[in-house]
């Protein structure tokens, strides 16, 4: 116990040291039991290395999850590169069980806008049963289609629409 | 939205009771009127020339001229819409208006064949305060006789609702068919930024928001009875169908996974057939208009979209790409039996089924363009009725089945057109912000 109390104490100095050069927006905790404020520290400390972690997380999400598969025009078969992105993004997914995604199937502005729908879901539809066949649940991947109507680039010309023909992923 | 929607209605609704002081028949109709002066299922109609001289004044009030001006032209703008006339230039005109009278006696007709005008229309109007009294006539002007004659009150913001009037009735005589004056077209505009679904009077006039989703607003599609609006928007990252009420706040929403498109009422029926993919596969669903859905229709690996009902309600058109691309096939949904219609060209899409029965307006892809061509039902044709302007897409007949409103980029921005169903007098239909797309002509309207 007073073991714990001289730990505490000693925390306690350290910190307000900490607080007073660091920053002034909290008023040093004068008389409050040492244990509390060091939990409280702790808390922060263990807050700290979540966000760290959580940071790191985005970091691998972002490369791994923001990467889009690309198709041919009219065309919802996967490519060899496209399947080499699902395998990754498999793998990361199976690190990840408590996350799903939404699978976005989107297309080239040419042709017509309902039909481009059905041609963005079942571009959708082609990822999502990949990932499922390299045993990830397909609870955790629902798909959408949003046909010709986000492209990702804009323009009217070859480049854009090879890089609109996409599936793109998103966390749920 | 909703609440200035039903401000507008009940505006609307004590317009209509006043308009419906009309005094109807300055004549009685005459038992010679069957004569049929055009014929809405002829493929390619004669025009019919037309006088339509500045309206007269029937009070001696000043000030007046920039009405009877407005009320002529206004006149002139919606018979010439339907593209059954051919507007005689005032310029030739040989009558003195100073002279000429509203009714057949005081009419000298020779003044008006010798112009080459077959019909005649007269107007007069007076206007005391807020309340205008207009008669209108139309002549016959070789057997120099009254075909429809009229006088109506109403009030002077009414004029543009007693001109449509008029000119129903003389469609309704001229024709043998009701006209398409008290219809609307729905149409997906970007006038705020993003997709919502606006409606304008059938001459593009009056366009109003009709949803405030915020986010993509898709294929409005009218139920028959033109009370109910179906379309897909994507509220809350989900592609979803929406059945709502026209006029009052109600509805039914439909959210499931994939995609949720393409809805098309079966005519006459509170039921409608959609594509929808959250069993795998987009395919043609039957849905029962509080949303729930019924069976399947179709049943195929490929892509199932775009069903479009025959007038009787016994067969659906639709895009299917079983075959490889993109094709139209036709399903008659009793006998079960599907086939398929449109062998010309890798691209086609956007069946309409005419509502005479006959005819598939839909978009085919040639050299690189969408056009929009017209199939008969038994597979004649093609006929392509748009061609070197731009891209052509989302065809959509008038409720007679005389016209058709289609999007086009002839002019840069996507906007909203209408032809007659030949594919003659191309037109825009109106003028708005951002780009216009997916129009659906509604059926007639009641109270209107």
């Amino acid at each position: 116990m007073t073991n714990r109390f001289w730990r505490g104490l000693a925390i306690l100095f350290v910190i307000t040291g900490l607080v007073f050069t660091t920053s002034c927006a909290k008023r040093p905790v004068k008389s409050e039991p040492g244990v509390t404020t060091a939990e409280q520290e702790a808390q922060k400390a263990l807050e700290e290395q979540r966000l760290r972690e959580e940071r790191l997380r985005q970091v691998a999400r972002e490369s791994v999850l923001n990467q889009d598969i690309h198709f041919q025009f009219d065309k919802s078969r996967l490519l060899p590169n496209a399947k080499e992105i699902l395998r990754d993004k498999a793998k990361w997914l199976r690190a990840h069980p408590d996350v799903s995604v939404i699978i976005e199937g989107h297309c080239d502005e040419r042709g017509t806008n309902e039909y481009n729908m059905g041609l963005g879901d079942r571009r959708a539809r082609s990822a999502q049963s990949f990932l499922v066949d390299l045993g990830i649940g397909r609870a955790r991947l629902t798909t959408i289609s949003y046909g010709e109507e986000k492209p990702a680039d804009p323009r009217h010309n070859e480049r854009a629409w090879t890089k609109n023909r996409r599936a793109h992923f998103a966390i749920d | 939205m909703i609440s200035i929607g039903c401000k507008n209605l009940s505006r609307s609704h004590l317009s209509i009771i006043f308009v419906l002081f009309v005094t109807l028949v300055v004549y009685a109709n005459r038992p010679c009127q069957a004569r049929v002066y055009i014929d809405i299922n002829a493929p390619y109609l004669r025009k019919i020339p037309t006088a339509v001289p500045i309206f007269k004044e029937m009070a001696a009030e000043q000030g007046d001229a920039q009405l009877s001006q407005m009320f002529s032209n206004f006149l002139t703008e919606t018979i010439a819409f339907t593209g059954f006339f051919k507007i005689v230039d005032r310029e030739s005109f040989l009558e003195d208006p100073k002279e000429a009278g509203l009714t057949g006696r005081t009419i000298n007709f020779k003044n008006w064949t010798d112009v080459g005008a077959e019909l005649l229309i007269k107007g007069g109007f007076k206007h005391e305060g807020d309340v205008l009294k207009v008669e209108l006539r139309l002549f016959d002007t070789f057997g120099g006789r009254l075909i429809v004659g009229r006088r109506y009150t109403g009030r002077l913001k009414d004029h543009r609702r007693i001109i449509h009037r008029f000119c129903s009735e003389v469609i309704l005589r001229l024709t043998g068919h009701p006209g398409i004056f008290n219809t609307r077209i729905a149409f997906v505009s970007t006038t705020t930024g993003p997709k919502e679904i606006y409606i304008a009077d059938f001459d593009g006039h009056n366009p109003r928001q009709f949803t405030n989703t915020g986010t993509i607003t898709l294929f409005p599609a009218w139920s028959s009875d033109g009370r109910w609006l179906a379309y897909t928007d994507y509220k809350h990252k989900r592609s979803g169908l929406y059945i709502r009420h026209i006029k009052e706040k109600r509805g039914t929403a439909v959210k499931l996974e994939g995609s949720c498109i393409t809805p098309a009422w079966i005519p006459g029926k509170f039921a409608l057939a959609a594509s929808l993919s959250y069993q795998g596969n987009p395919m043609i669903y039957l849905l029962s208009g509080n949303g729930k859905i019924m069976r399947k229709l179709t049943r195929h690996w490929g892509i199932d979209v775009a069903p479009a009902w025959s007038p009787d309600g016994k067969e659906f058109a639709f895009v299917s790409d079983r075959s490889g691309s993109p094709q139209i096939f036709i399903k008659n949904v009793e006998e079960g039996i599907v086939r398929r219609l449109t062998y010309k060209g890798n691209y086609n899409t956007s069946p309409q089924w005419s509502p005479r029965g006959n005819h598939i307006a839909y978009v085919g892809l040639k050299n690189g363009h969408f056009d929009i061509y017209l199939i008969g039902v038994d597979g004649s044709g093609p006929i392509q009725l748009t061609r070197d302007a731009g891209n052509n897409e989302s065809p959509t007949w008038s409720p007679d089945g005389t016209l058709i409103a289609f999007s086009s980029t002839r002019e840069g921005p996507s906007r909203i057109y209408v032809m007659n169903a030949n594919g003659t007098d191309q037109r825009r239909l109106l003028l708005l912000e951002g780009e216009q797309t997916n129009p659906s002509w509604s059926p007639r309207l009641a109270g209107n």
